[in-house]
C-alpha cells in the first residue's frame, strides 16, 4: 500500500528534557501508506519520539515535517491543523470514562465538523462496527474488556479519517487472540483507507506481522541502531543488538 | 454529490457519481432505507462507476443500507466497487460479537424499598467495619506492630500542618471580623459594645474556632486524602498492596488519620487566636474600645473549660475527616469518574458528619453541665 511518497520527514532531530538528551540527530521518513514500526529496548526514547511526533513534547533540535509542512516550527492553530488529519490509540485506549463508546468516538466528530447529528450518529455506528463494536455504542469504557477499548479507541481515532494513525504499544495487556485480531485490524484499516500508521511497539510478532518499514532505536547510542523493513533486518542484522532483540535473545 | 436511485419491478438501483465527502443528504437516506424496510424492493444494487472521491461517510451510509438489507433478508449486490471501499464495507459487516449486556429490572415498590433498606444497611456495615479496622490499626501502632512508614506520616504532616496555616488564619480572622461585627449590631442598642470582646472569645473558642477548622480541612486535606487514595485504586495500587498482604489501613489511613487528629486541634488554637484578632480589628478599629480595655475583657471570657471543649471538637472532627477521605478514597471506583465522586463524597459527608457530632457533643455537655 506504501506509494514511496513521504509523509512524515524527521530530520537531525534531538530529544532532551533539560540537559538530558535522550536522543539526538534521527533522521528518517515515512512513506505515505506505510506501516511503520518504532522499536527497541525499554527505555530507548520510543514512547518520546511519538510524543514529539504528535506534539505532546516540544522538540529540542531538528525538525518534523508532516505532509512538507515544519511541525515543529508551526503554529499552535496551525499545529491542530496537522494533528486533526492524525489519529492517535494510546495504550490504555484513553476513552473518556464518563462518555460512552459512541459519545467518545462522536466527539471530534462534533468539534471539527458541522456534520447533522443523523450523519454523526451513522459515521459512529460505523466506525464501531470498523473495529468489531457494532452494537456497543451504548457501554460506557468500565464496561468492556481491554481489548474491546483498544478497538473503541481506534475507532475513535478513525473518527475524521485521519491520514495518519499512531498507535503507542497496542499489543500492550492484550491476550494473543485480540493482538492478533488488533494487528489484523490495522492491516485491513491500511489497506482499505490507505491510511499512513505509525507504531510504537516491542511485540516481535506485531512487527513482522504488520511492519513494511522501521527504525530500531538504541539507548547506548542514543540514535537509530538500524531502519528497514523488520523482515530484511531479521535476514541481514547491522549489528548484535539488533540481532538479539529480533530473535529475543536467541544464541 | 446527490445519490440517484430507481425502483423498477423490485430492483432498487443506486448510482454513486461524482465526489461523496462529508455526505449529508437525510432525505435520499430516509427515502432509501424506507423503500428496504417497507419490501418495496427485492434485490440492491449498489454501482460505483462513477464514483471518484468518498470520505467514510460513504461507506457509513452503505453500511446502513446493508443492515436494513440483512434485516429484510434482502440480495445486496456493489457494482464497479474499487477494491477499498468494498474491503471498508465489508470490514465493518464482520461483527464478531454482539453486546449482552444486563437489562435493568424494575423491581415492584415492596421489594425497591426493600432493596433501599439493604442497600442502607450494607453500607453502614461497611462504614462501620472500615471504622474498626481502622481503629484495630491504631492499636497495631501502639503496639508498635503496624506497617507504617515514617515518612508517610511525615508526608501527610507536612500537608495538613503549616501547609494549612495560612488559609486558616485567614478565613478565622474574617470570621472573628464577622462575629464582632453582627454582635456589635445588636450591643449597641444597650450601649454594651465592650462585650463584643467576650462573644468573639467565648465563640471563637468554644466552637467557631474548630468548625472554621474542619471545614477549611473537610474542603483542603480530606478531598486530597480521597483522590490520593482513590488514583491509587485506579492504578491498581491497593490491589498491589493487598495482594503484597499489607494491611492498607496500616500503610495508607493510619498515618493520615494520626497526622490531621493531631495538627487539627493545634490549627484550632490557632484559630481561635486568629479570630479574637479578627474582633480586636473591629472592636479597637472601629467601635472606640482600646486595645487594652478589649484585651482585658478577652481574657475574663476566656476560660479553660470552653477552651477544651474546642480542642476536643477538633480531635473528633481531625478523625470525621480523616477517616471519610480515607474510606471514599479505599472504596472508589476504577475510572477518573469515580475518583471525583469519591472526593465529593468525602467531603459532604465529613461536614454532614461534623456537624452531627457537633450536635451530639453539645447535647452531652449540656447534661453534663460542660
Amino acid at each position: 500500500m506504501t506509494s514511496g511518497k513521504p509523509q512524515i520527514e524527521v530530520r537531525s532531530l534531538t530529544i532532551a528534557y533539560g540537559d538530558f538528551v535522550l536522543l539526538k540527530n534521527l533522521n528518517f521518513s515515512v512513506n505515505r501508506g506505510d506501516i511503520f514500526i518504532i522499536m527497541g529496548g525499554s527505555g530507548c526514547g520510543k514512547s518520546s519520539l511519538l510524543r514529539v511526533l504528535t506534539g505532546l513534547t516540544p522538540i529540542s533540535g531538528g525538525e518534523v515535517i508532516i505532509d512538507g509542512l515544519n511541525f515543529g516550527r508551526a503554529s499552535a492553530e496551525r499545529r491542530n491543523e496537522i494533528m486533526r488529519r492524525c489519529g492517535i490509540l494510546y495504550q490504555s485506549g484513553a476513552l473518556f470514562s464518563s462518555m460512552t463508546l459512541a459519545e467518545n468516538v462522536a466527539l471530534p466528530l462534533q468539534q471539527y465538523t458541522d456534520y447533522s447529528e443523523k450523519l454523526i450518529k451513522e459515521l459512529v455506528d460505523f466506525k464501531l462496527a470498523l473495529v468489531g463494536l457494532a452494537g456497543f455504542g451504548e457501554f460506557y469504557p468500565s464496561e468492556i474488556s481491554g481489548g474491546m477499548k483498544k478497538r473503541a479507541g481506534l475507532a475513535r481515532a478513525l473518527a475524521l479519517d485521519p491520514e495518519i494513525v499512531y498507535f503507542d504499544e497496542p499489543s500492550a495487556g492484550l491476550d494473543p487472540i485480540s493482538s492478533k485480531l488488533l494487528d489484523d485490524l490495522i492491516i485491513d484499516i491500511n489497506k482499505s483507507l490507505g491510511t499512513t500508521i505509525v507504531v510504537v511497539t516491542h511485540e516481535l510478532a506485531s512487527i513482522f506481522d504488520i511492519g513494511t518499514n522501521s527504525v530500531f532505536l538504541d539507548a547506548g547510542i542514543k540514535g537509530i541502531a538500524a531502519a528497514g523493513n523488520p523482515k530484511d533486518l531479521l535476514k541481514n542484522p547491522p549489528n548484535e543488538q539488533v540481532l538479539q532483540f529480533l530473535t529475543r535473545g536467541a544464541k | 454529490m446527490e445519490l440517484q436511485y430507481s425502483l423498477d419491478k423490485n430492483l432498487l438501483r443506486i448510482l454513486l457519481n461524482g465526489d461523496y465527502l462529508g455526505f449529508d443528504d437525510n432525505q435520499s437516506r430516509e427515502d432509501l432505507l424506507s423503500q428496504i424496510r417497507n419490501g418495496n424492493a427485492a434485490r440492491i444494487v449498489i454501482d460505483a462507476a462513477g464514483l471518484r472521491k468518498w470520505d467514510s461517510s460513504l461507506p457509513a451510509l452503505i453500511f446502513d443500507l446493508s443492515t436494513a438489507a440483512d434485516g429484510r433478508q434482502i440480495k445486496l449486490e456493489y457494482q464497479n466497487f474499487p477494491d477499498s471501499l468494498s474491503k471498508l464495507t465489508e470490514l465493518a459487516r464482520l461483527v464478531d460479537r454482539k453486546p449482552d449486556r444486563r437489562q435493568e429490572e424494575k423491581l415492584p415498590w415492596l421489594e425497591t424499598v426493600g432493596s433501599f433498606g439493604i442497600a442502607v444497611t450494607q453500607a453502614v456495615a461497611a462504614g462501620l467495619s472500615f471504622m474498626h479496622q481502622t481503629f484495630l490499626s491504631i492499636g497495631r501502632f501502639f503496639a508498635g506492630s503496624a506497617v507504617m512508614r515514617r515518612v508517610d506520616f511525615l508526608f501527610a504532616l507536612e500537608d495538613c500542618s503549616y501547609k494549612a496555616v495560612g488559609i486558616v488564619s485567614l478565613v478565622s480572622f474574617m470570621v472573628g471580623l464577622i462575629l464582632a461585627f453582627v454582635g456589635a449590631i445588636q450591643l449597641k442598642n444597650f450601649g454594651a459594645q465592650i462585650y463584643v470582646a467576650s462573644l468573639v472569645a467565648i465563640g471563637m473558642t468554644r466552637i467557631m474556632g474548630a468548625i472554621m477548622v474542619g471545614i477549611i480541612m473537610a474542603g483542603r486535606t480530606g478531598a486530597s486524602y480521597a483522590a490520593t487514595i482513590g488514583t491509587m485504586q485506579v492504578n491498581e495500587e491497593i490491589d498491589a498492596l493487598k495482594t503484597m498482604g499489607i494491611s492498607t489501613q496500616d500503610f495508607l489511613v493510619l498515618p493520615r488519620i494520626l497526622a490531621l487528629t493531631f495538627t487539627i486541634p493545634l490549627l484550632t488554637i490557632l484559630a481561635d487566636f486568629m479570630g479574637i484578632l479578627g474582633g480586636a480589628a473591629v472592636g479597637v478599629g472601629m467601635l472606640g474600645i482600646s486595645a487594652s480595655e478589649y484585651w482585658t475583657y478577652s481574657l475574663d471570657a476566656l476560660d479553660m473549660t470552653n477552651f477544651t471543649v474546642g480542642l476536643f471538637h477538633g480531635l473528633v472532627f481531625g478523625v470525621i475527616i480523616s477517616l471519610c477521605g480515607c474510606y471514599y478514597g479505599v472504596n472508589c471506583g476504577r475510572n477518573a469518574d469515580s475518583v471525583g465522586k469519591a472526593t465529593t463524597q468525602a467531603v459532604v459527608s465529613a461536614i454532614v458528619w461534623m456537624i452531627v457530632a457537633t450536635g451530639i457533643i453539645t447535647l452531652i455537655f449540656e447534661v453534663l453541665g460542660i
